[in-house]
């Protein structure tokens, strides 16, 4: 398993023009294998941004991004996108279930471009609905699960292609405290399962959790400070 | 290669699931493409084969048809023409034509009464076209009263009745001897309603019509290319009724089309955020929206020209009779001969099917190279 | 089954069809090529001009035979009459070779 190392890293949005924004401020964080990383602090303090830049999903305006020994963020698009889909799997804040689709073919869909045999396709992602018990609601359309449900299958594709690294961006924004508990136990079952989680939380429940690692704190684009 | 198919696949079962999330709208935009092709094809169906019918049925039509002209219309034409016609070199036969319209005032038709050139039967004998039978309900040894010019009532035998399958020729014919065609009309013996000519050599079929003219100032010769011109631009797009039932389709397709191509909508840009965000391609989200394209438009073209191919050549284009029809009393019952031409087709299939999925992808472009972050913060 | 197999299946039945439909259409020039013929031997025999299409007017009957000016019947402002009229066009040919005697 892989480090993911971010060095001086800086981005900014609508950059040059009056109300451009500096999102990430010379960052430099090294979010260790195996571990489960939180990134807390107040709304605009750059955790998403950093998530993003993390996982692929944006670049940087300056700064190198690595994922083991593998520079990322120099990467074309094409390239990204495959690293973003093998190494990767990302539960939203506010879970983005493709609508009108099953649960079902919710998990399975990041794997679909892939062209793998549908058949051990189907039967991977009923496995993952199981692993989190809810393979009764494989048949059900995504906007007619529940909040937990929603989540479960969130989490569910974000495991499908099997990656190493889960980023998850507030995650227990949208849930009551049992089921905010329930997800935690889901991050210590990844944590057994040697994956790599890092999550943006300012909820304490998240971030005070005993099964955490390290837990970065963030404030106006910068880090503030690391506590193991 | 299996992997590449399975990946389409993949694709095809997220497109449907995702049309049939919008289930009314899809069908309905589905049902109306399906309408517009089955509208083209069948007018293209009819009139090709009914082109091709034509060509072949009139192959062996009057190489010259003379008719007179007085006061800008076609008159009877003297039977002295005859001699003067006989006379040209490269004519091989010349014969005064005997025709006429009969209009039956009991049923409102009209009739097209011919003097052939061998009358197997007697004067008061008659052939009837089968289209006459049906709205006279007149059969073989019936006899069928004709009203002469003088109005007095002339009673037929009908002798014979044309087969059905001739209705496209003969459907309104009526065939009497020479003596009673000349009773009923009044028509004087030195009269014929024209005079076709047989030509020896048919590249000299101009030169002799040239000739025509030049003998008979006030005659008008007609050759055959020019009868089968007539029906080579039968139904041309540019005739009135084609070009209404052409634009209403192109407009409509147009609009079907402008819609898809105008933008996508909020959800539709949602969902390409997410796709993008779990890991698709920029490429895999245009091959997702070519296949929504694809879908539609080959699904309705299939439908559209089959459905076509069975309206025009099993119901004998039911649904255009009424504007065939016009005011036509007598109507021929013809089962047009199955004439499909495969360019034409595949024109059909290029102007409807690729148009319509361009008009899918394009807008979706700008969406699919979106920056999958945005998804993170909506 | 797959909602691709589905789809599949049904663009594999319709292309089918489409060719059964080419298949038809030759099958049925073959076995109605008496009829054809038939017709072509009263072409022949009694010199028609025209197929019998429109039975309204004149110029409809036969218009390989109408006069230029029978649409408008007896008046030049006579617009066209009979729905059939605005399916058929002037005959071009024609035109181009009589203009001039006009």
């Amino acid at each position: 398993m892989m480090m993911l190392e971010l060095k001086n890293i800086r981005k900014v949005f609508n950059q040059g023009k009056s109300y451009e924004l500096v999102a990430v401020d010379e960052v430099t964080v090294t979010l260790e294998a195996k571990k489960i990383t939180v990134l807390k602090g107040p709304s605009g303090s750059g955790k998403t941004t950093l998530l993003s830049l993390a996982g692929c999903m944006a670049r940087p305006t300056s700064g190198r991004i690595f994922l083991g020994d593998r520079e990322l963020s120099s990467l074309p698009e094409r390239f990204l996108t495959e690293i973003r889909r093998t190494h990767f799997g990302f539960i939203f804040q506010q879970f983005n279930l493709v609508k009108g689709i099953t649960a079902l073919e919710n998990v399975m869909l990041p794997a679909y471009p892939l062209g793998g045999p549908h058949g051990a396709l189907k039967k991977h992602a009923r496995e993952l609905l199981e692993l989190f018990g809810i393979e009764g609601r494989a048949s059900s359309k995504a906007e007619w699960l529940s909040g937990g449900e929603a989540q479960r299958t969130a989490i569910a594709r974000a495991l499908i292609n099997n990656p190493g690294v889960i980023i998850a961006d507030e995650p227990t924004a949208h849930l009551d405290t049992k089921l905010s508990r329930e997800f935690m136990d889901i991050v210590g079952r990844l944590k057994e399962q040697q994956k790599t989680v890092i999550i943006a939380s300012h909820d304490p429940l998240v971030y005070e959790a005993a099964m955490i690692d390290r837990v970065i704190s963030m404030r106006d684009g910068k880090i503030e400070g690391t506590k193991a | 290669m299996h992997s590449w198919i399975e990946k389409q696949r993949n694709i095809i079962d997220f497109t449907l699931s995702s049309l049939s999330r919008r289930k009314g709208k899809n069908i309905a935009l589905l049902l109306v493409y399906t309408l517009l092709v089955f509208l083209l094809a069948s007018v293209m169906f009819f009139t090709h084969a009914l082109k091709r019918e034509a060509a072949l049925t009139l192959r062996d039509t009057p190489e010259i048809v003379v008719q007179r002209m007085a006061e800008g219309r076609y008159e009877p034409i003297p039977r002295k023409y005859v001699e003067v016609l006989n006379k040209i070199k490269g004519v091989t036969s010349v014969r005064g034509r005997l025709w006429g319209y009969y209009y039956d005032s009991v049923t409102g038709a009209n009739y097209t009464i011919m003097v052939p050139e061998n009358f197997p039967y007697k004067s008061g004998d008659i052939t009837i076209g089968s289209g006459v039978s049906r709205v006279r309900l007149a059969e073989k040894d019936d006899m069928i009263p004709l009203r002469a010019y003088d109005g007095i009532s002339i009673p037929f035998h009908i002798r014979g009745v044309f087969s059905s399958e001739s209705e496209l020729v003969s459907s309104d014919l009526l065939l009497v001897s020479e003596p009673d065609y000349r009773r009923l009309f009044g028509t004087s013996k030195d009269l014929f309603a024209d005079i076709t000519l047989k030509v020896r050599n048919a590249e000299e079929i101009p030169t002799i019509a040239e000739k025509i003219v030049s003998l008979l100032p006030n005659t008008r010769p007609i050759t055959k290319r020019e009868i089968l011109r007539t029906y080579e631009s039968i139904f041309d797009w540019r005739s009135g009724i084609l070009v209404a039932i052409l634009t209403g389709s192109v407009l409509a397709f147009i609009i079907v089309s402008w819609d898809k191509a105008s933008g996508l909508s909020a959800d539709e840009k949602k969902e390409i955020g997410i796709l993008k965000a779990v890991g698709w391609e920029t490429s895999d989200i245009l091959l997702m929206k070519f296949w929504e394209g694809a879908v539609i438009s080959l699904s309705s073209f299939l439908a559209g020209v089959l459905l076509a191919y069975v309206h025009v050549f099993f119901t004998s284009s039911i649904l255009f009779e009424p504007v065939l029809k016009g005011w036509s009393v007598l109507y021929p019952e013809f089962r047009l001969l199955p004439f499909i031409d495969p360019y034409q087709v595949a024109t059909l299939f290029f102007l409807t099917v690729v148009p319509y999925t361009v008009a899918t992808i394009v807008p979706s472009w700008h969406a699919a190279t979106i920056d999958p972050d945005s998804v993170m913060r909506s | 089954m797959r909602k691709s197999s589905l789809f599949f299946v049904y663009l594999a039945v319709s292309s089918l069809f489409l060719l059964a439909a080419f298949a038809h259409a030759q099958y049925q020039q073959n076995r109605r090529w008496p009829e054809l013929q038939e017709n072509m031997r009263l072409v022949r025999t009694l010199e028609l001009t025209d197929l019998c299409l429109f039975t309204e007017a004149r110029y409809t009957r036969n218009p390989s035979l109408a006069d230029f000016y029978a649409p408008f019947q007896d008046h030049p402002c006579s617009l066209e009459h009979f729905p059939s009229g605005s399916l058929i066009m002037p005959n071009r040919g024609k035109a181009e070779n009589h203009a001039f005697m006009d």
